[in-house]
């Protein structure tokens, strides 16, 4: 399954959800019909998406926050899942892109990328609900069952590498805001300040 | 004001300080000495308690918690600030985001002599981020937590309150 595909199966089932869509920004934006519910902060720093999307729905219990991880990140924080899994927050869907590798810096492997269980550990940690998939029918057919039930709940997607390796500067600029202007304009879209 | 006042730095006068400043959430890990502030932050219905298992998850936690409407609280010691080096400088600083960290001060001696590196790096590690920082060590410094937060607000920018007493000898 591609990162693309993948986020257009989920965007009819989007509704108000806020989302935070981590490394699958740059597709994402393609697809968002609410772009002032979406929290695209591209990098601030590695492994705290899970954070950032935990505070959110902790902040807001009455939205459904949606975030679209990544196993690198993931592998930097693994404990956030303990967390997670100790707040239970009911309004938190936690999905997990797995390319299986660095992409952004040519494609080398994360650690024991062919061995390791996203799901597994997920629900070891203490998540009530945890899938993984990695074939794109099933996924799809999947998340309506996902997204009805209350969170937070697990779900890694094992996805198709997509590398770059082209210089930095001479990359495809997705984002059309600052950091700190879509944080603005999510507060103001939640009638906040 | 009594002289235990003036010498020990004691829990109720710390939650009395978020109490007053509206913190709804603190995110924290424990530090050496913080068991009778968990014990009263635990009983305190207006806030809720986000454990962590490294300092530096707090950070986009209260990110989140703040873009989120909330009022969060950072509660750790000064080691766990200096392993948060990155989340600070993108989580905190890089989104601008107004939160103030109650750090205790491990190693802080009052006359400079330590043996404990952890003392030795602290204000230089703030210094290096350009984050302000108060020294509390009893409750007689305690109105300094609710210019933290004030500064914070006002400049959106997450400020320090050092901890020199380390929550060391409560009043119990």
């Amino acid at each position: 399954m591609h990162t693309a595909d993948m986020l257009k199966a989920f965007a009819p089932y989007r509704e108000d959800a806020i989302i935070v869509p981590g490394r699958g920004g740059r597709y994402w934006i393609d697809l968002t019909t609410r772009p002032n519910l979406d929290v695209p902060l591209r990098d601030p720093a590695m492994g705290g998406h899970a954070g950032f999307a935990l505070g959110l729905a902790l902040g807001r219990p009455d939205k459904k926050v949606i975030l679209f991880d990544s196993e690198g990140d993931i592998l930097m924080s693994l404990g956030m899942l303990v967390t997670i899994a100790e707040q239970r927050p009911a309004n938190f869907y936690h999905f997990l892109i797995d390319n299986g590798c660095y992409a952004t810096t040519g494609g080398q492997p994360v650690p024991n990328a062919d061995q390791i269980a996203y799901d597994v550990i997920a629900r070891g940690a203490g998540y009530p609900r945890a899938f993984a998939f990695s074939e794109l029918g099933q996924f799809s057919a999947s998340l309506p069952d996902i997204l009805n039930h209350p969170g937070p709940v697990f779900v890694a997607a094992k996805v198709v590498p997509e590398i770059e390796n082209a210089p930095i500067g001479r990359r495809r600029r997705w984002q059309t805001r600052t950091r700190d202007q879509a944080i603005k304009d999510l507060r103001v879209g939640l009638g906040i300040g | 004001m009594n002289d235990a006042a003036l010498v020990a730095l004691s829990p109720e006068t710390v939650l009395g300080e978020m109490k007053k400043n509206g913190v709804t959430h603190v995110v924290w890990l424990p530090d050496s000495e913080t068991n009778w502030l968990y014990l009263l932050m635990k009983a305190e219905p207006s806030l809720r308690l986000v454990g962590v298992s490294r300092e530096g998850h707090a950070c986009s936690i209260a990110a989140g918690l703040w873009t989120g409407g909330a009022k969060p609280l950072i509660l750790i010691q000064n080691t766990g600030m200096m392993e948060s080096g990155d989340s600070l400088r993108g989580w905190l600083l890089g989104l601008n985001i107004p939160v103030v960290l109650l750090v205790g001060y491990r190693g802080w001696t009052r006359h400079g002599i330590t043996q404990d590196t952890a003392a030795t790096y602290t204000e230089r590690f703030l210094m290096a981020f350009g984050i302000n920082y108060y020294l509390v060590e009893s409750d007689a410094d305690a109105p300094r937590i609710s210019i933290a937060f004030e500064e914070a607000e006002r400049t959106k920018r997450p400020v320090v309150v050092l901890v020199g007493d380390e929550y060391h000898g409560f009043n119990r």
